[in-house]
């Protein structure tokens, strides 16, 4: 039953119904509007959650499409002998695997928080919620995207309202830090886009209709033909590389330049060190909500896209180079947690410890074995959960004071203590604390670091050391001490910010307590990925060309 | 599950459940929070006796164990399968320290009820106790690494919440943040020996590693390339690290003093019995992995600790400061015995340690309480009430602390009729014939990978011991005689100074009970015929490849027998990576190696000289304070001020914080602070310099296109307006023009064709 209704297609674009309905609300109904942005979100939060249930985790996907869950595929374009390109086929090609639905569960429920951290938005609500269920409808696409073309198209749209988003309702310095961040992004994307088209040159499959198994023949030559295609999973089917093409073989030359322009798309999304300036100066700016969909959900595309595209399709080269990708996680952990010690805008700190904890899961990735790319996968999630919990706490206070410099307070654990509980809570838990869901991932991490790269995941150790002085500092500074007397007035968490806050904190904790559930949706198509990587992109279980099966 | 399982489990469980009821109702208990907390932890007492009578009456030689599978991972690509279990293991130490852990938590609770009873966050402080006493009972019970480290982390987070219990001032804060970074290193440094063998082994489980490291150490087994034998050292090292931050050893000693700034009650529970013991009890259960280079450092460690606390403890001023570095040292004495691989007596140590210095910092808590209470509204409430030259005489005004205060200084100073008399005792033998052996042995150098003169440094420790002895004596006398006898110093105050409570008075009567030597063994001068050291406690065998071992008993071929006739037939087969409970049980069937048995001999032939050594010293060391503090009480300062760099070397801690502040803190903030400055004006400069130069080169561009490329397009444009201003001349309209042009034309035509065109070369 469930299998007949297109869920991911639902779950994707949900959010432009919303749009749809916002358009007749007028401008000043700014409840009606809010109203309706929760109400899709949660819808689509409810929807994710059907899928999670109906989800096998004994189906590994990754680069089999067999195993693929909720799979829609249409063909969307077709175009026949273009020059010496060829015959060119782009599908409406939606899936999930364990790498992608722990993913969708975590934008679900992070975007559902952030529209109700929405409400302090005050200016324009009609426009704001109009771009945030745009936004929405770019993260669920890229992550259900399983035709690189569409992957794109989401991943690009995803950037339009995001510059707005920042640009219009951020802080004072929105104009830079919105502008910064797009360029930047793009940049990353269009390199994407011509190794994309590279790969699409690459690879070359027979169509097969899917109802009937037969062969599409060519509208023009009526003669069953070959096509260029952008399915992902035959990017990573070797059946299907194009003889003598640029990314023909393995190991080439051009291979690896095709990795490193999709790792450094994906590595300013993390963002990775160096890519990683426009980041600090974008949390910093955005509004509550946006800083925890971008902490939350954006930088997590970066990871993901890693797995799913660098590793899936460049796997001798992802096997090659995983020494360096350590590195620059070690590098990400060390740098971030002192760049962190160093601010005094508490959100800043907040961002560059978002830097340092993304770290780890470069290192997890680069593991290259199952403990660490889980570590990698659940730090993502966790992760999400945690600064999406630290930002919007941030936000609390900001609502109320318009400061967010650490020196400006203190004292304020008498003065808000059920803010002071929850800060604690979200401190702690990003500190790794034994208990709370981080640990968990950082242990993963750690196990599967240790065992590939001995030397990294020791020097990574003493990133837990910087991250526990710097949380701990900026507790003491800002919740012990004496109050000063500017804040006697000052009031403690809203039920409104309760409702967003108190199921992170509950996630935080439950799944430090028992991560199964998450794990239990991963191991599966993690164990697929490393085997595959391992097996230097060979796979024999791979039929030659005929993949395009439902 | 066994039924003493089941029952430790629910003796862990009590206390947690407590924390989560009184956490979340902090303000409908309010101050009658201890009414929860109290029986919880009073029934988890009476679980703990009832396991610990059970286990040690009836099953002494059964070591119980039970895992439950927590994260499955199934089998792994090129791993094989994981999965991470928690589990229980329940043997006589673990029963021992469970009444140990719940007796001092319970009589703290009774304490706290009358302690903090005016405190504005009683409630939550009881939730903290509860949470800590649940991980504590975490760090003991549990069976396996994993589930160590993260008791190991909660129990430190307790403490950073404990003794930043009163935030509101400058010292807790600093106090509790320094602790729990201090551990965190620690903590750590453990985890990366914890992945080393865990990476390794596929396995957390404490039983299941000792029983791969007997099966053989296999070649893979290596960090940094170094070989299977050194590597083990350095793994044994690497756990041990997280020892050194709990147990405060030296050099992440310095977070302990501080913590004195928590409530004292806490200090007694956590600073001083428990959760510093952890790091003691944890090194007793790595012992049988702990090589012989490991055991060398391990006790050089902790005898440098034990010194360097007692030196620093002789010229303290504060009352709970001059018990904090007693802890420090009492604590290396214990790491020292194992270290020398008198484990027993480590943790025989531990356990009166827990008794004595429990009422050591429950008196001290007591006079603190009583003080306070006679400043509050008077003229003398600027005086510091933990300072000892505020007090004096003390044992008139509260002789029940006093007297219990007396009792338990006669423990820690190590005077017959007394527990600590015993332990101490059962030390220095163990040290002195650790000692003893390893300066007389054969060196074989080939077979030591780092060569380390054993010599030198091992003989050392008996005399350290010694010293130790008599500055422990000193520096608690010097303490009972400072604020219990002489003449009081604040008149005025001590006027007004009353006996505290029934309610805090009982617990410390109690625990100065528990210092006398009869819990332990019914001959006070001969500990070793004791039920604890002969029946309860058994040192286990050590596990590591016979060339690891200490060099003091070589006899190879013995051993080699003896491997074979106490090899277990292997039921299951021997190949399979995870090792099954049968390959466990025989590391309970063990035998002690050579070196082992060497030393409990060598034990026994200097053990009647140490001891009265040990008395020796100890009545030394009260001598010199009486003489100091009582005969003539000025001579003391003079001493002081005669010697005044040693000591404010002394006084200073070794001035080892400030080293730390200069050589740690300090470069670690300059970095950080370098990073930032690197990271806005480097990195993000380089960003917004491309930007930058972006534009400028589109500025560039702009001109090009502009005055190029546009230029060439108008150029164009007026070259043919040019010539069309030039040809339009011609349009006249006159046909007779035209015709004249057209014949010019033809002709010019013709002569082109036929003498360019045409013309043959």
């Amino acid at each position: 039953m469930i299998s007949q209704i297109p869920l991911l297609s639902l779950l994707t674009f949900l959010p432009l119904a919303g749009m749809f309905v916002l358009a007749f609300v007028p401008k000043d109904k700014v409840l009606v509007l809010r109203g309706v942005t929760v109400a899709i979100t949660l819808l689509q939060l409810a929807l994710a959650v059907v899928v999670w249930l109906n989800f096998d985790t004994s189906l590994a996907g990754v680069n089999n499409p067999k195993t693929f869950q909720f799979v829609e595929r249409f063909s969307w374009v077709r175009i026949s002998g273009v020059g010496i390109f060829g015959n060119v086929a782009i599908d409406y090609f939606m899936g999930l695997d364990g790498l992608s639905v722990t993913m969708i569960l975590l934008t679900t429920l992070i975007t559902a928080i952030a529209s109700v951290a929405s409400f302090s938005v005050n200016r324009n609500v009609k426009g704001y919620f109009l771009m945030f269920l745009l936004l929405d409808v770019g993260m669920i696409g890229t992550f259900c995207a399983l035709d690189f073309f569409m992957f794109y198209v989401f991943w690009e749209l995803m950037l339009l309202p995001m510059y707005f988003l920042i640009g219009i309702w951020g802080g004072a310095r929105r104009e830079y830090a919105a502008l910064k961040f797009f360029i930047y992004t793009l940049l990353g994307s269009v390199v994407m886009l011509l190794v994309m088209i590279g790969l699409s040159y690459s690879t070359q499959v027979m169509l097969f209709s899917p109802d009937t198994h037969s062969v599409i023949l060519n509208p023009l030559t009526h003669k069953p033909e070959m096509y260029h295609t952008f399915s992902m999973l035959q990017m990573m089917n070797p059946a299907a590389m194009v003889k003598d093409s640029i990314f023909f073989g393995l190991g080439t030359d051009w291979r690896y330049i095709g990795f490193l322009g999709l790792f450094f798309a994906f590595a300013i999304k993390i963002p990775m060190f160096p890519f990683h300036t426009w980041l600090p100066d974008a949390h910093v700016e955005a509004p509550t909500a946006i800083s925890v969909i971008l902490a939350g959900v954006l930088l997590k595309m970066g990871g993901y896209a890693i797995l799913r595209l660098c590793f899936g399709i460049f796997p001798e080269i992802a096997f090659a180079l995983s020494w360096y990708i350590a590195m620059f996680g070690v590098i990400n952990i060390i740098y971030g947690a002192f760049c962190a010690m160093a601010q005094s805008d508490f959100k800043r700190l907040i961002a560059y410890s978002s830097i340092s904890h993304m770290g780890f899961v470069l290192l997890g990735i680069a593991s290259l074995n199952s403990q660490g790319m889980m570590g990698a996968i659940l730090q993502m999630f966790n992760h999400g959960m945690i600064s999406a919990m630290l930002f919007l706490l941030v936000g609390v206070l900001y609502d109320r004071t318009q400061l967010r410099g650490i020196l400006e307070f203190g004292g304020l654990a008498n003065q808000m203590p059920k803010y002071f509980a929850l800060i604690v809570i979200a401190m702690f838990a990003a500190l790794g604390l034994p208990g709370m869901s981080l640990f968990i991932s950082e242990a993963f991490v750690f196990i599967g670091a240790f065992q590939a790269w001995q030397m990294w995941a020791i020097i990574a150790a003493l990133g837990i050391v910087l991250t526990a002085a710097y949380y701990l500092w900026t507790l003491q500074r800002m919740f012990f001490g004496a109050l000063p007397e500017r804040w006697n007035a000052l009031t403690d968490v809203t039920p409104r910010e309760l409702v967003t806050l108190i199921p992170l904190a509950g996630i935080i904790i439950a799944l430090g307590i028992y991560p199964g559930p998450l794990l239990d949706l991963t191991t599966c198509s993690v164990n697929q990925l490393v085997t595959f990587v391992h097996s230097h992109g060979v796979i024999p279980s791979v039929v030659h060309g005929a993949a395009i099966v439902k | 599950m066994n039924d003493l399982i089941l029952i430790s489990l629910v003796a862990l469980g009590l206390p947690l459940v407590a924390f989560v009821l009184v956490i979340f109702n902090q303000k409908a208990l309010a101050d009658r929070a201890h009414l929860i907390s109290t029986p919880a932890i009073a029934f988890s007492l009476v679980l703990s006796l009832y396991v610990a009578w059970m286990k040690l009456k009836g099953l002494p030689l059964t070591t119980f164990e039970w895992s439950m599978d927590w994260i499955q991972f199934g089998t792994l690509p090129g791993y094989g399968p994981l999965k991470i279990t928690v589990g229980v293991l329940l043997d006589n130490i673990t029963a021992i320290l469970m009444v140990v852990v719940t007796s001092v938590s319970f009589l703290v609770h009774i304490f706290s009820s009358e302690y903090m009873k005016l405190d504005s966050r009683y409630a939550r402080y009881f939730a903290y106790l509860g949470l800590f006493t649940a991980a504590m009972m975490g760090v003991i019970l549990v069976n396996n690494f994993f589930g160590l480290y993260m008791c190991w982390e909660l129990v430190g987070f307790t403490s950073y919440l404990l003794i930043g219990h009163w935030y509101e001032q400058t010292g807790p804060q600093l106090a509790s943040k320094k602790a729990f970074i201090t551990n965190r290193i620690g903590d750590a440094v453990m985890w990366m020996g914890i992945l080393l063998l865990f990476t390794e082994f596929h396995t957390f489980n404490y039983r299941e590693i000792f029983a791969l490291i007997y099966q053989g150490l296999p070649i893979t087994f290596s960090i940094f390339g170094l070989s299977p034998e050194t590597t083990l050292t350095v793994a044994g090292l690497l756990l041990f690290s997280g020892a050194i931050a709990k147990s405060a050893q030296f050099p992440l000693h310095v977070w302990l003093p501080d913590a004195m700034e928590g409530p004292t009650p806490v200090s007694a529970l956590i600073h001083a019995a428990t959760m510093v013991a952890a790091g003691v009890y944890f090194t007793a259960r790595i012992f049988p992995l702990l090589t012989g280079d490991a055991m060398l450092i391990v006790s050089c460690i902790g005898g440098f600790t034990a010194l360097l606390a007692a030196t620093i403890a002789i010229t303290q001023t504060d009352i709970k400061r001059v018990l904090a570095y007693s802890t420090v040292s009492q604590l290396g004495l214990m790491i020292m015995s194992i270290g020398a691989g008198a484990v027993a007596a480590g943790l025989f140590h531990l356990v009166t340690h827990a008794a004595f210095k429990a009422c050591l910092f429950l008196g001290a808590g007591s006079v603190i309480h009583a003080i306070h209470r006679a400043q509050h509204g008077t003229a003398d409430s600027e005086l510091d009430a933990q300072d000892m030259r505020n007090m004096g005489g003390l044992l008139k005004k509260m002789p029940i602390t006093g007297w219990s205060f007396i009792v338990a200084t006669l423990a820690i100073s190590g005077l017959p009729l007394l527990a600590g008399f015993m332990s101490k005792d059962e030390i220095l033998a163990g040290v002195t014939a650790y000692g003893k052996l390893q300066s007389t042995m054969q060196h074989s150098v080939e077979s030591q990978p780092f060569y380390i003169d054993h010599n030198a440094i091992a003989i050392l420790l008996p005399f350290v011991g010694g010293i130790v002895t008599i500055l422990t004596a000193f520096y608690m006398w010097r303490q009972v005689f400072l604020v219990f006898f002489g003449v009081p110093r604040e008149v005025s105050l001590f006027e007004r100074i009353r006996e505290s409570s029934r309610v805090m008075t009982v617990p410390i009567v109690v625990l100065a009970a528990l210092c006398l030597w009869i819990w332990y063994g019914p001959n006070p001068l001969a500990p070793e015929s004791g039920w604890f050291l002969k029946k309860w406690v058994r040192t286990s065998a050590q596990v590591i490849p016979p060339q690891t071992a200490p060099t003091y008993a070589i006899v190879p071929q013995v051993l080699a027998t003896d491997d074979a006739t106490h090899e277990e037939p292997e039921v299951s087969p021997a190949s399979s990576p995870i090792p099954s409970s049968q390959t466990t049980s025989t590391l309970d069937r063990l035998p002690q190696m050579p070196h082992q048995l060497a030393l409990e001999a060598e034990r026994h032939t200097v053990a009647p000289i140490v001891g009265e050594v040990a008395i020796g010293s100890a009545l030394f060391g009260l001598l010199l304070a009486w003489l100091l503090y009582m005969l003539r009480p000025g001579v003391a300062s003079t001493i002081g001020r005669k010697l005044g760099p040693l000591y404010r070397f002394s006084l200073r801690g070794w001035y080892i914080d400030e080293i730390y502040e200069i050589a740690v803190v300090a470069p670690f903030l300059f970095v950080a602070r370098g990073l930032a400055w690197v990271d806005d004006r480097v990195v993000d400069g380089l960003v917004n310099a491309t930007a930058r130069t972006t534009v400028l080169l589109s500025r560039v561009v702009g001109w090009f296109d502009r005055y190029i490329v546009d230029g060439i397009v108008t150029l164009v444009g007026a070259t043919v307006q040019f010539l069309g201003l030039m040809t339009r001349s011609l349009q006249t309209g006159r046909i007779q023009t035209y015709l004249a042009w057209v014949v010019a034309s033809v002709v010019t035509l013709f002569v082109v064709i036929h003498y360019v065109v045409l013309a043959k070369p």
